[in-house]
């Protein structure tokens, strides 16, 4: 399943993108974010809109229908 | 992933050269790999090579003052970038990026002189590239220039979407912003837009192309007098 990209170097720790994510999907594991339920990750990407330091990256996909 | 001699035989550089002039062009050929993320060279630093993407995608970008990075291109396997420094013996005018892990074969310049003198073929076919190159430079300012964000955003999903045949890179929000010289924030709220008006629908990781006639209409200039703002 695809999910979204953490390069755990850039991360902070400031823990935005834990409050912001409402499926509850990441936690902060020695002051560096990490996925945990990533069945619920609904890609609605404001961990990485919060993100100040692009440690979070949610690609897409572009397709014709 | 394709053989070293099998990417130059598809390379627009080297388009109507025998086997024999390609492998003796393959041997001042060399290879480098890099990981996502790694950049593959700097703006304004000394260009030492010109490259041949064999696998992977590289981010071309230039970056402002600010720190705010303009996406110039997507370079794909089998295409090239950084060859304008290596023909006008200038400094990189851009900065390259490996979006996903990346095989690059490279021609150093005194290579390329020897190439370009000893096959006259290969240096119509870089006039050529040039041409193309540039026009896709001034379609690019004529996007930043003149059209809406919307119609920025339009393009570039029209020219990243995959139909299935070959894998595409896949772009974050950031990326579309950086392509289409705009806000993340702008650009969310564009394909917000293309969703509410049907054109595109997004499922989790895909963004879909739904009406692709209304989408390209949207690219066109025309279109600036009938949208309302985003």
């Amino acid at each position: 399943m695809i999910m979204p990209e953490i390069d755990q170097e850039k991360c902070d720790g400031c823990g935005l993108c834990v409050s912001v994510c409402w499926q509850h999907c990441l936690v902060l594991v020695d002051d560096v974010v990490v996925l945990v339920d990533k069945i619920d990750c609904d890609w609605c990407t404001q961990c990485e809109a919060v993100c100040a330091t692009g440690a979070i990256n949610c690609p897409f996909e572009i397709v014709f229908g | 992933m394709v053989s070293k001699l099998e990417l130059l035989k598809s390379t627009p550089y080297f388009s109507g050269l025998s086997s024999t002039e390609l492998e003796s062009i393959s041997k001042l050929v060399f290879e480098k790999s890099y990981e996502r993320g790694e950049m593959l060279l700097l703006e304004g630093e000394t260009a030492e090579a010109l490259y041949f993407v064999a696998s992977g995608a590289v981010k071309v970008f230039k970056t402002s003052a600010e720190g705010k990075e303009q996406i110039l291109t997507i370079i794909r396997p089998g295409e090239t970038f950084n060859e304008v420094p290596i023909f006008n013996g200038d400094l990189n005018p851009a900065s390259a990026q490996a979006m996903v892990p990346v095989l690059l074969y490279g021609i150093r310049k005194n290579g390329l002189e020897v190439i370009l003198r000893k096959y006259p073929q290969v240096a119509l076919n870089v006039i050529k590239v040039m041409a193309n190159r540039l026009r896709h430079l001034v379609s690019l300012v004529e996007d930043l220039s003149f059209r809406r964000v919307i119609g920025r955003v339009a393009r570039i999903l029209l020219e990243n979407a995959g139909d299935g045949a070959a894998p595409r890179p896949r772009l974050t929000q950031c990326d579309i912003a950086a392509m289409a010289g705009t806000a993340r924030e702008v650009v969310s709220r564009s394909l917000k837009t293309l969703e509410e008006d049907g054109v595109i629908r997004v499922d989790r990781h895909r963004i879909i192309i739904t009406n692709r006639d209304v989408l390209k209409k949207m690219v066109e200039p025309s279109f600036e007098t009938k949208v309302t703002d985003i």
